[in-house]
C-alpha cells in the first residue's frame, strides 16, 4: 500500500512539473512573438455551433476584402492582420474570445457578431477597452445602445420587424397569424416584438405568440396548438437550425400556411435541413444576390472565383463590414482606435453591395431592405422595402 | 379534442424515447448501483455512427435499389453494436478497475467519462450540429379526429415495444438474466455460487449500450438533428424518468419515462414551454421528497 502511494505521488509530481513548465513556455512564446508593422483587426464569429454558417459566411466576406487590400500593398505600406477567433456560438465564448483579442493580440478594431445575443455579450467589452466594433449583422436595436464604440452596418429590427409585417399585409394579403419566437434570442425576441406591433398597427390580428427555446428539438406542442387555431400565416424570427426543424415538424402536423422569417433564416443549411418543408416561405434579408446592381453583380463574382460559391446575406455584410473599416482606416492620418471610432461615426453615403450605408447619430446604418422566397438552395427575389 | 389527441400522440413518442436511454441507466443501477453519466454519451456515439453508416449506405448502395427499411435495420444493427460495444469498453476501462473503491469514486469517474467523450466527439465529429436524411419517408398512416399517426410515430413505439419485450425475455427468463438478477441482489452471494461478477456486469452494460444505440436511430427519425452535446439533456431526462419510476425496477422506469414525456408535452402545450424542463426537475424533487425510491422501487436497506 505505501509502495503504491509513493509511486502515485511521484508520478502525479512529475505530472504538476510538465504542467507548470508547459504552462512558462507558452508564455514565453507568447512574449517573444514580436512587434510587427501589421495592423491588427480582430474578429469574433460563430465558425461552430447552431450557427456556424453565419460565423464562415460572414468571415469569407471579411476576408475577401482584407485580402484585396493586402494585394494592393495593404494600408500606406501596412498590411492588415485579420485575427479570426471562434465563439462556438456561445455569448460566454464571444466575451472571453473578445477579452483575448483586445488584452492578447491588442486588435486596434473589432469585427463581429451576427447573433444579437453575442454581440450584446461582447459590446460591454469593447466598449470599456475604448476599441471599436462594427457589428455587421447583429440587428436587436440595443447592441449599438450599448456606448459610443459600438457601430454596425446593417438594419435594426423595428424596421425589419416592420417590413414583413407590411409585406405580410399588403403584398400576401394575410389577416391572421400566428408567432413563435425563441426566448434565448435577443434578436427573435425584439424581432417578435416588432413585428406584432406594427402588424396590429396595420389591422393585422395575431392569434397565438408562442415561444421555445434555442436547441429545443421538439416543438409539437406549440404547433400542435397553432394549428387549431388555423393562421393564415406563422412568423418565426429565429435562426435557421430551429427554423429548418419547426418546419418540418409543422408539415409533420398538416400546417400548410406559408412560414416567414427574418434574416436569421439566411443559410445554405436552411434548405438541407428543412427541405421541402420550407419550400416557399418568405424572409426579411439585407440583400439579394439576384441584383442587377453592377456593384453587386461583380461581388457575387469575385466570390464565387474565390470560394466556389454563392454569397449569402451574412457573406455581403461581412464584406461590407470590413470595406467601411478599411475605407476608414484610409482616410486617418494615424490608427488609433480612437481616431478609427471617429472616422466610422462620420461614414455618409457609402455604397456598399448591401444598399448606401450612411452611420446615423445612433450608430446604427439606415438602408433598405429585401424580401426574398426560399426556392430550394436558391432565395428568389421578392421586392425591396425601404424605410 | 382533436388537440388533446394530439398532445397525446406527440406525449406516447416522447414518452417512449426516454424509456429506452432510461432503462440503460437503470440496469446498472440495479448491478453496480452506479448511476452511470457516461450513457448519455454512449448513446451519442451511436447516433453519430448510425448517421455516418446512413450517409455510407445511402451513397453506396445508391446505384442499387433497397428498400429504406433494409437500410434501417442495417442502421439498428450498426448503432446496437456500437452503443453497446463502448458501453462494455467504458465499464472495463474506467469502472472496472474500481471496483472495490468508495461509490463516489465512480460516480465522479462516470462524470470524467461523460466529459471526456463529449469533447473528443466535438473534436471528432466537429461541433456544428448534423442532420440526418432517413432512409424511409414519412407517411401519414391513418388519422384520429383530425390528427395524423405518423409513420415513424407507429415505427418508434413497436420498435421500442420490440425491444422491450426482448429486454424482458433475456432478464427473466434466460441463464444471463437469472444472473444479473442474482448480482443486483446480492454480489458476493451471487459470486460465491459461481456467477462470474465481471461477466454478467459486462453483459449489463451491453444491453444498456445496445438500448441506447436503438434509441439513437428511432430519435433521429423524429429530430433529425445531430451534435455531440445532443446526450446531455436527454440522459438528464431519461435519468429523472428512471428515478420517477424508480431507479433499478425496470417496469417502473418505463412508466416513469411515459409519465414525463406526457408531463412536458402537457405543460409545453397548455402552459409554457419555458417551464417544459422547469417541470421534469421539479417532478424529480417532489418524488425524491416524497418517495425517495421512486413510484414503483422497493424500499430497500440502504447499503453503505
Amino acid at each position: 500500500m505505501v509502495m503504491s502511494n509513493r509511486s502515485g505521488s511521484i508520478k502525479s509530481g512529475i505530472f504538476f512539473v510538465l504542467a507548470v513548465s508547459i504552462t512558462i513556455l507558452s508564455f514565453a512564446v507568447g512574449c517573444t512573438s514580436k512587434k510587427s508593422n501589421e495592423i491588427l483587426i480582430g474578429q469574433f464569429a460563430s465558425l461552430t455551433g447552431s450557427e456556424a454558417t453565419f460565423g464562415i459566411s460572414t468571415d469569407e466576406g471579411v476576408r475577401m476584402v482584407i485580402d484585396e487590400v493586402n494585394e494592393k500593398g495593404g494600408i500606406k505600406g501596412r498590411k492588415i492582420k485579420l485575427i479570426t477567433l471562434d465563439d462556438q456560438g456561445k455569448p460566454e465564448e464571444a466575451a472571453s474570445v473578445v477579452t483575448r483579442l483586445i488584452e492578447q493580440h491588442k486588435v486596434v478594431a473589432l469585427i463581429g457578431e451576427v447573433a444579437s445575443t453575442r454581440s450584446l455579450a461582447a459590446a460591454p467589452i469593447a466598449q470599456a477597452k475604448k476599441i471599436p466594433m462594427i457589428s455587421p449583422s447583429s440587428t436587436n436595436p440595443q447592441v449599438t445602445e450599448v456606448g459610443d464604440y459600438i457601430f454596425r452596418v446593417c438594419f435594426i429590427d423595428p424596421f425589419q420587424g416592420e417590413v414583413m409585417a407590411r409585406f405580410v399585409i399588403d403584398h400576401l394579403k394575410l389577416k391572421k397569424v400566428a408567432v413563435l419566437r425563441d426566448l434565448k434570442s435577443d434578436y427573435s425576441v425584439g424581432l417578435a416584438n416588432f413585428f406584432i406591433k406594427k402588424f396590429k398597427e396595420l389591422g393585422g390580428e395575431v392569434l397565438a405568440d408562442l415561444s421555445y427555446q434555442a436547441g429545443d428539438v421538439d416543438f409539437k406542442a406549440q404547433l400542435t396548438q397553432i394549428k387549431s387555431l388555423n393562421p393564415e400565416g406563422l412568423y418565426i424570427p429565429g435562426y435557421y437550425t430551429d427554423v429548418g426543424l419547426i418546419a418540418r415538424q409543422a408539415r409533420e402536423l398538416g400546417i400548410k400556411v406559408p412560414l416567414l422569417g427574418g434574416d436569421g433564416w439566411d443559410s445554405s443549411k436552411l434548405f438541407e435541413i428543412g427541405g421541402s418543408a420550407v419550400e416557399n416561405s418568405y424572409f426579411s434579408n439585407h440583400y439579394s444576390n439576384e441584383s442587377d446592381d453592377p456593384l453587386v453583380k461583380d461581388f457575387v463574382k469575385r466570390y464565387q472565383e474565390k470560394y466556389k460559391k454563392t454569397p449569402d446575406g451574412l457573406a455581403a455584410q461581412g464584406y461590407d463590414a470590413a470595406k467601411i473599416l478599411v475605407h476608414v482606416l484610409e482616410s486617418i492620418d494615424e490608427i488609433t482606435p480612437q481616431k478609427i471610432r471617429d472616422g466610422l461615426a462620420q461614414v455618409k453615403n457609402f455604397k456598399g453591395v448591401t444598399g448606401v450605408i450612411t452611420i446615423d447619430e445612433k450608430r446604427n446604418a439606415a438602408k433598405g431592405a429585401v424580401i426574398v422566397q426560399v426556392k430550394g438552395q436558391t432565395n428568389k427575389y421578392v421586392t425591396t422595402i425601404n424605410p | 379534442m382533436g388537440e388533446l389527441i394530439q398532445h397525446l400522440i406527440n406525449g406516447v413518442g416522447l414518452g417512449a424515447i426516454y424509456a429506452l436511454i432510461a432503462l440503460g441507466y437503470t440496469m446498472v443501477y440495479g448491478v453496480l448501483q452506479l448511476i452511470n453519466f457516461a450513457h448519455a454519451e454512449v448513446y451519442m456515439v451511436a447516433a453519430f455512427a448510425a448517421f455516418y453508416a446512413n450517409k455510407g449506405l445511402l451513397e453506396w448502395l445508391n446505384a442499387v435499389a433497397v428498400p429504406g427499411w433494409v437500410i434501417f435495420a442495417i442502421l439498428l444493427l450498426v448503432a446496437v453494436g456500437v452503443g453497446g460495444g463502448l458501453a462494455v469498453l467504458i465499464e472495463a476501462v474506467a469502472y472496472r478497475p474500481l471496483r472495490g473503491a468508495p461509490r463516489i469514486n465512480i460516480l465522479i469517474t462516470a462524470i470524467g467519462v461523460s466529459l471526456l467523450i463529449q469533447n473528443l466527439a466535438q473534436i471528432g465529429f466537429g461541433a456544428d450540429p448534423k442532420f440526418f436524411q432517413p432512409s424511409v419517408a414519412n407517411a401519414s398512416l391513418f388519422t384520429i379526429g383530425d390528427s395524423e399517426v405518423l409513420l415513424y410515430d407507429v415505427t418508434v413505439l413497436l420498435v421500442t415495444t420490440f425491444f422491450l419485450c426482448v429486454l424482458h425475455y433475456l432478464v427473466y427468463h434466460t441463464q444471463m438474466g437469472i444472473a444479473m438478477r442474482a448480482v443486483s441482489y446480492n454480489p458476493v452471494a451471487a459470486s460465491l455460487l459461481g456467477v462470474s461478477i465481471n461477466q454478467t456486469i459486462s453483459f449489463t452494460f451491453f444491453l444498456g449500450g445496445a438500448l441506447a444505440g436503438v434509441a439513437a436511430v428511432l430519435i433521429p427519425l423524429k429530430y433529425p438533428k445531430i451534435e455531440p452535446l445532443m446526450g446531455t439533456l436527454l440522459g438528464l431526462k431519461a435519468f429523472v424518468a428512471a428515478v420517477l419510476g424508480g431507479i433499478g425496477h425496470i417496469g417502473g422506469t418505463v412508466l416513469g419515462a411515459f409519465m414525463l414525456g406526457m408531463a412536458e408535452q402537457m405543460v409545453a402545450a397548455y402552459l409554457s414551454s419555458m417551464y417544459r424542463d422547469a417541470i421534469a426537475f421539479s417532478l424529480l424533487i417532489v418524488v425524491l421528497l416524497l418517495k425517495p425510491e421512486g413510484l414503483f422501487g422497493k424500499k430497500g436497506i440502504e447499503k453503505v
